[in-house]
C-alpha cells in the first residue's frame, strides 16, 4: 500500500488478540490489521499518519520514483501526448478558429494552459475583457471541435454578472463563438449547476448569463451538484459498501440515500444534452459551472467521448484526460488530497467521470478499445502520486515544479502494458470516426460499480472472468494463425522438393482422422483454459465459509485455521 | 364447446401492431383457437419479406381495450412480460377481437379436470404420501467425495403432521433414523420461520420435535412464498416498466419490491443445504409446508451448486423434470397468471421464476460452469407460463396421468434437444467444472436479471452483438483445444452460414 493511497488510519479499541488498526485507501481498499502490542500499533499509527500527509510536492513519490529509464526515454514519455497534434486532428486551426497566444505567460489566466484556441474574430482586447468578467479569468475557449458539424464545445467559468452587471467584451466573445459556426447561428450556454446554486452565486457578484444581454444564445441549467455534495455522497456510499453482511434492502436503500448513482446519471444526462445540441442541431455549446474545472471538465470530456470515437481508443482516452482534465486545470492536487490541505477541497469529480465512462462501456461493450482495468488503473495512479501527470492543480504549477524533468509520465507505462487494458470485444468498425454514441440514461441502466468500490474484495466478484478467457483465446488464435501460415509455407516448399513425399502426405489423412472423431476433443480437456495465475478473478468454487451463508458456521465442526483470511477485502492478521 | 365457436371475428385487415423497441407493423390479424396471428401486408411498407407474429393466446396475461371514434386499441400484456398494442380499424371488430381473446383466455385458464380432488387427496395423506412414494434420495457427486466416505443424501418432504397434540409417527422417525448411522448428525432445513412452523401445528402441521428426532438438527430459514412473492414479482415488473422514473425512485422501488432479497435468501438457503452436505458431510432433509414450493427451490438449487452433472444442458433438464415436475410443483396454479394480471390472486407464485433467476445469478458468477445459456432460462420461463408443449401442464404427476398429457402433447425437451434448436441454448464458454460452485450472496454480487425483466423494455442490440462476438471468438478457441489434443494435426475453423466447420490438416513436419 502506497502511503499516498492512505485516506485514513484508525485505531480501534484494544481486543484480547491485540490492537486493531484499520487503513482506508483512496482506491477503496480497506485493510484491517491486528497488532499484538498496543505500543507497536500506536507507533505504526503515528508513522502512517505522518507519512500519508505530505506537506510539499517534492516529497511525493513521483519525485523519488525511478523506473530505470534514461533521460531521452523520459523526455519521449512526456512527448507521447501532444495536444497541438490533437487540435490538428480535430481540424483546428482553421478559417474560423485560431491559436491564441494571449495566455502565453499565464498572464490572463493562471489555471489555463498556454495554448488556447479561440474564434478568429475574437481579438485580444475581447479576450482580455471577457477574462476579466469571468471567475478566475477563465474566459470561453475551445475544448472540442466537431469537423463535420463545424460546431464547437467551448468551456469557461461563470460570468461575474451579479444581479445586473454586463460586459460587452464577454458578449462579443460569445457572439464570436456562435459566428464561428456557419451551420447554426444559435449557441447553447449550459450552466451545469442547479439553478438555485447559480442564483445564490449572484449575491456574491457571480452568476450566470442573462439571455437578454447575449444575442443568439439559449441558456440551460443542467443541475449537477457541487463538489461538497459529491464528497458527502461518496462518503455515504462508502459507509454502505464498508458495512459487512448487509441485507439486500439495506444495501439498496443505502445506495439510494447516498444519491451517488443519481449524480452519475446527472453527469451523463448533461453530456447527452450537450451531444444532442451538437449532433442534431449542429449548434455550438458553451459549458460552464462555477470555476469551470470540475463539472465543466466532466461534461466537456464525456460529450467529446460520445461524439468522437477516437476518445474511445486507449491513446485517445489519454489525450482526452490530458486535454480536458490536466491542461484545463482540474485541481487534481486539491481534489485528490495529494498534499495535506483543506479537506473541503477533496471531491471525487474525476472518479465520477471514470464511472460514467464505465457505465458507457457496459452499454456499448464493443465501442471501447480499453477495458475496465484501464479505468481502474488510471484511478489508481491519479491517487498514487507515482507519476507526474496528475500532480499539482494546473499547468503553471506543473511547470514550476519541473515535473517533466523530475518525474515520469504515466502514459508510456500504460501503453507498454496495453495488452492488459485491451477490450477483447472491441470492434473498430463498430464506430468509425465521429460516430455518435447514444446512451440510454434510463435509471435502471446505472449500476453500482462493484469492481471499483470492491476491487479488493475477491469473494464478491464473479469467480470466472469472461474477459480473461477471451483475451487469452484471441492471443492463442493469433499464434495459431501464424502457425498455419508457416505450415502452409512449408507444404509449398516440400511439394516443390519431392513428389514422393507428397504422395505420402496424401495418404496420411486416412488414419488419424477417425482417431480424432473417436475422442471428441473439446469436451475432455486435460488442462483448463482459464489462466490459473490470475487468481484475483478466477477462483473456482471459493471457500464456502467466506460467503457466510449461515450464522451457524461456528457450530460446524471444522473452522478454517486462517493466518490471513481475505474477507471482503479485509485482511486479518491473526498470527 | 369448441374454441372456434367463441371466435366472433376471425380476421381483420389493416391492423397496426406496435411493440416497444420495434418498428410498427401493419397487417392482417387472425385469431385461431390457440394463436393470435398477425402477418404484415405484402408489398406494404417494408419490401423485405413479411413479418409474422405468432402469439399463443394463453400467453396473454391482461387485455385492455380503448375505443376512440371508429377504431380501437387493444393492449395485450403477456405472461412473458411483453406488451403489444394492436390498433384495429372498426369499433365492432375491436370489441370482438378483445372478447375472443378474453374468452379464450378464460377457458384456457380453467383448472384441470380433477384438480380439486387431487388436492384433497394430497391434503389427507399429507406426509404419508411421502412414505408411499420411493424416498427421494440424491447422493452427492461421486467424483466429488472420496470413495471411503459414505455419500451424503439430500431428502425432501412435506412438514410432519404433528398437530396441536404433538403427535408422533414411529414410521416417520424410523425412516429418518435409517438415513443416519449411529452417532451421525443430520440437518433439517425448514424453509419457514420457527414461529410459522409452530403456528402450522394449529392446522395439523408442524415440525420435527428434537426429542423424537434426536439425531437431526433443525435449522429454520424462512423463504417467501405465495402471495407476497407474487406481489413482489408484480411490483418489480411494474417498476421496470416505468422508464421515466428518476434514480431515487427506481432504487426505492427496487428495494421495496424485495425481489433481490428473495433471490439472496433462496441462494443462501441452498448454499446452507449444500454446505451441510459438502463440508459437514451430513445428510440433509429439506421441507417447508407442502414440500412443493420453497422446498424444491432449495433442493434444486443446491444440486446445481454441488453437482456438475446438473449443470449440463441434459442434466439441467433432468433436474427440472425430477425436482420440479415429478416432485409436484403445481405449475398450473402457480403460473396461471404473470405480473400484469389484474385478476384476484389465488395460488399464483413465481417460485419457478425465482429458481431460474438464482440459476442466472450462478451463471453470472461462474460464466464457464453452466453448459446452457441465458436463452434456455428465458425459454423455460416463457414455457412455464404459456406453452405449446405439455411439459409444464398440470400440477403433479397424477393430474398429468389423468389428463393423458404424455399421450396428447409434445415434450418441450424433445423440441429443445433437436440438433438445430439445441445450440441456441448452449453456453459457448462452457468448460466442465467438477468443483462445487459457491456463489457470493453479498448484495453487491446479486444483480437484477436484466435479460428477463428488461427484455421487452430496452434495446439489447449492443449486448447481443457483443455476445455474438464472444461466440465467434470462443468458437475459434475450440480449435485451440483440439490442436492441443492432437499435436500432429492442425485444425482450422470457419464460420459458414452460422455453422462451425472444422477442417483437419496433418502437420507436415511430422508426417
Amino acid at each position: 500500500i502506497l502511503h499516498h493511497h492512505i485516506a485514513a488510519v484508525e485505531k480501534l479499541p484494544l481486543t484480547t488478540s491485540g490492537c486493531p488498526l484499520v487503513i482506508q485507501c483512496k482506491n477503496f481498499r480497506i485493510v484491517h490489521f491486528v497488532v499484538p502490542r498496543e505500543r507497536d500499533c500506536h507507533d505504526i499509527y503515528n508513522s502512517l499518519l505522518q507519512l500519508s500527509r505530505t506537506a510539499k510536492y517534492e516529497e511525493l513519490y513521483a519525485f523519488s520514483y525511478n523506473p530505470k529509464q534514461n533521460e531521452s526515454e523520459q523526455v519521449k514519455g512526456w512527448q507521447l501526448i501532444d495536444l497541438a497534434e490533437e487540435y490538428k486532428r480535430m481540424g483546428v486551426p482553421n478559417s474560423n478558429w485560431q491559436l491564441s497566444d494571449a495566455n502565453r505567460d499565464y498572464k490572463i489566466c493562471e489555471t489555463y494552459p498556454k495554448e488556447l484556441y479561440v474564434p478568429r474574430t475574437a481579438s485580444k482586447p475581447i479576450i482580455v475583457g471577457s477574462s476579466k468578467f469571468r471567475s478566475k479569468g477563465r474566459f470561453p475557449v475551445l475544448s472540442y471541435y466537431h469537423k463535420n458539424k463545424e460546431a464547437a464545445i467551448c468551456r469557461c467559468s461563470q460570468p461575474l454578472s451579479g444581479f445586473s452587471a454586463r460586459c460587452l467584451e464577454d458578449e462579443h466573445m460569445l457572439q464570436a463563438i456562435s459566428k464561428a459556426n456557419p451551420s447554426n447561428r444559435y449557441m447553447y450556454v449550459m450552466d451545469t449547476r442547479p439553478k438555485l446554486n447559480a442564483m445564490a452565486n449572484r449575491a456574491a457578484g457571480k452568476g450566470y448569463e442573462n439571455e437578454d444581454n447575449y444575442s443568439n444564445i439559449r441558456f440551460q441549467f443542467v443541475g449537477i451538484e457541487n463538489i461538497h455534495v459529491m464528497r458527502s455522497s461518496l462518503q455515504k456510499l462508502l459507509e454502505v459498501s464498508g458495512t459487512k453482511g448487509l441485507s439486500v434492502n439495506d444495501f439498496l436503500s443505502g445506495l439510494e440515500n447516498s444519491g451517488w448513482l443519481r449524480h452519475i446519471k446527472a453527469v451523463l444526462d448533461a453530456a447527452v444534452f450537450l451531444v444532442k445540441a451538437i449532433a442534431v442541431e449542429s449548434a455550438s455549446v458553451l459549458v460552464h459551472c462555477s470555476d469551470g474545472w470540475d463539472r465543466t471538465s466532466q461534461v466537456c470530456s464525456l460529450g467529446a467521448l460520445l461524439l468522437d470515437s477516437y476518445y474511445r481508443t486507449i491513446r485517445g482516452f489519454m489525450v482526452l484526460i490530458e486535454k480536458d482534465w490536466i491542461s484545463f486545470g482540474h485541481k487534481f492536487s486539491d481534489r485528490c488530497c495529494q498534499l495535506d490541505g483543506d479537506p473541503k477541497e477533496i471531491s471525487p469529480v474525476f472518479t465520477q467521470f471514470l464511472e460514467s465512462v464505465w457505465n458507457l462501456t457496459e452499454q456499448f461493450p464493443q465501442a471501447f478499445e480499453y477495458n475496465e482495468a484501464f479505468l481502474l488503473q488510471i484511478h489508481e495512479h491519479v491517487h498514487s502520486c507515482q507519476f507526474g501527470n496528475f500532480l499539482g492543480n494546473c499547468q503553471k504549477e506543473r511547470e514550476e515544479l519541473k515535473l517533466k524533468e523530475k518525474t515520469y509520465s504515466l502514459w508510456p507505462f500504460l501503453l507498454d502494458e496495453q495488452k492488459r487494458y485491451q477490450n477483447p470485444l472491441y470492434n473498430p468498425d463498430f464506430s468509425p470516426e465521429l460516430t455518435l454514441l447514444e446512451p440510454n440514461t434510463v435509471s435502471f441502466n446505472f449500476k453500482f460499480w462493484r469492481n471499483m468500490y470492491h476491487q479488493f474484495d475477491r469473494s464478491m466478484h464473479p469467480r470466472q472472468s469472461v474477459f480473461n478467457l477471451i483475451m487469452n483465446m484471441s492471443e492463442q488464435n493469433k499464434q495459431l494463425e501464424q502457425d498455419i501460415k508457416e505450415l502452409e509455407a512449408k507444404i509449398k516448399q516440400r511439394n516443390g522438393q519431392s513428389d514422393a513425399f507428397s504422395v505420402k502426405e496424401h495418404q496420411q489423412p486416412a488414419h488419424p482422422a477417425p482417431l480424432a472423431l473417436k475422442t471428441p476433443p473439446c469436451f475432455k480437456k486435460e488442462q483448463p483454459l482459464i489462466p490459473v495465475n490470475d487468481a484475483v478473478r478466477t477462483i473456482e468454487g471459493s471457500n464456502a465459509a467466506d460467503n457466510r451463508y449461515s450464522e451457524f458456521v461456528s457450530e460446524f465442526s471444522k473452522a478454517e485455521p486462517a493466518v490471513v483470511s481475505l474477507e471482503y477485502g479485509v485482511a486479518r492478521m491473526t498470527c | 364447446m369448441e374454441f372456434s365457436e367463441l371466435i366472433k371475428t376471425a380476421t381483420v385487415e389493416n391492423v397496426l401492431l406496435s411493440c416497444a423497441g420495434l418498428p410498427a407493423v401493419k397487417g392482417t390479424l387472425c385469431i385461431t383457437s390457440h394463436h393470435l396471428l398477425l402477418s404484415s401486408c405484402p408489398g406494404g411498407d417494408g419490401q423485405a419479406g413479411t413479418v409474422e407474429l405468432w402469439l399463443l393466446i394463453r400467453n396473454v396475461d391482461a387485455v385492455e381495450k380503448r375505443l376512440a371514434n371508429s377504431s380501437g386499441t387493444i393492449t395485450l400484456r403477456c405472461k412473458d412480460l411483453k406488451v403489444l398494442q394492436l390498433e384495429i380499424p372498426g369499433m365492432e371488430e375491436c370489441l370482438n377481437i378483445a372478447s375472443s381473446i378474453e374468452v379464450r383466455f378464460w377457458v384456457g385458464s380453467e383448472p384441470g379436470p380433477s384438480h380439486a380432488r387431487v388436492q384433497r387427496l394430497a391434503g389427507e395423506s399429507g406426509r404419508l404420501q411421502w412414505l408411499e412414494a420411493p424416498p427421494i434420495l440424491w447422493g452427492s457427486p461421486s467424483s466429488g467425495c472420496p470413495p471411503s466416505l459414505a455419500p451424503q443424501a439430500m431428502l425432501r418432504s412435506s412438514q410432519p403432521l404433528t398437530g396441536p397434540n404433538r403427535k408422533r409417527c414411529r414410521e416417520d422417525e424410523t425412516l429418518l433414523g435409517t438415513v443416519l448411522d449411529e452417532g451421525e448428525r443430520g440437518f433439517i432445513i425448514d424453509t419457514r420461520s420457527a414461529q410459522a412452523a409452530k403456528q402450522a401445528r394449529m392446522t395439523g402441521g408442524g415440525t420435527e420435535p428434537k426429542s423424537s428426532y434426536p439425531q437431526w438438527r433443525r435449522l429454520h430459514r424462512p423463504l417467501e412464498r405465495g402471495r407476497p412473492l407474487q406481489e413482489s414479482f408484480i411490483k418489480l415488473v411494474d417498476a421496470c416498466n416505468d422508464t421515466a422514473i428518476n434514480m431515487d425512485r427506481w432504487l426505492n422501488r427496487l428495494e421495496s419490491c424485495r425481489w433481490l432479497s428473495h433471490v439472496k435468501a433462496a441462494l443462501s438457503t441452498a448454499c446452507l443445504a449444500a454446505q451441510c452436505m459438502d463440508r459437514e458431510e451430513a445428510n440433509v432433509l429439506v421441507h417447508g409446508a407442502e414440500g412443493t414450493d420453497t422446498t424444491l427451490l432449495v433442493t434444486a438449487l443446491a444440486q446445481v451448486i454441488l453437482d456438475p452433472s446438473c449443470r449440463t444442458l441434459v442434466g439441467f433438464q433432468g433436474l427440472l423434470e425430477r425436482e420440479w415436475i415429478e416432485a409436484g410443483h403445481p405449475f398450473h396454479l402457480r403460473c396461471a397468471r404473470s405480473a400484469y394480471s389484474h385478476a384476484r390472486l389465488k395460488q399464483e407464485a413465481p417460485l419457478f421464476l425465482l429458481f431460474l433467476d438464482c440459476v442466472w445469478q450462478l451463471s453470472r458468477q461462474f460464466p464457464f460452469s453452466l453448459e446452457f445459456s441465458e436463452c434456455l432460462l428465458l425459454t423455460l420461463f416463457d414455457n412455464a407460463y404459456a406453452s405449446a408443449y405439455g411439459t409444464f401442464l398440470c400440477n403433479n404427476e397424477k393430474e398429468r396421468c389423468l389428463c393423458k398429457v404424455k399421450e396428447n402433447t409434445h415434450s418441450l425437451w424433445a423440441w429443445l434437444n433437436q440438433p438445430g434448436e439445441r445450440k441456441k441454448y448452449l453456453n459457448p464458454l462452457y468448460l466442465p467444472n467438477a468443483l462445487v460452485i459457491w456463489p457470493s450472496v453479498e448484495p453487491q454480487s446479486i444483480q437484477l436479471w436484466q435479460g428477463l425483466f428488461f427484455r421487452w423494455i430496452r434495446s439489447s442490440q449492443y449486448l447481443d452483438e457483443a455476445w455474438a462476438e464472444i461466440q465467434r471468438k470462443v468458437g475459434s478457441g475450440l480449435v485451440q483445444q483440439i490442436n492441443k489434443k492432437h499435436q500432429n494435426w492442425v485444425c482450422v475453423c470457419h464460420l459458414e452460414n452460422n455453422d462451425w466447420l472444422l477442417r483437419f490438416q496433418p502437420v507436415q513436419g511430422q508426417t
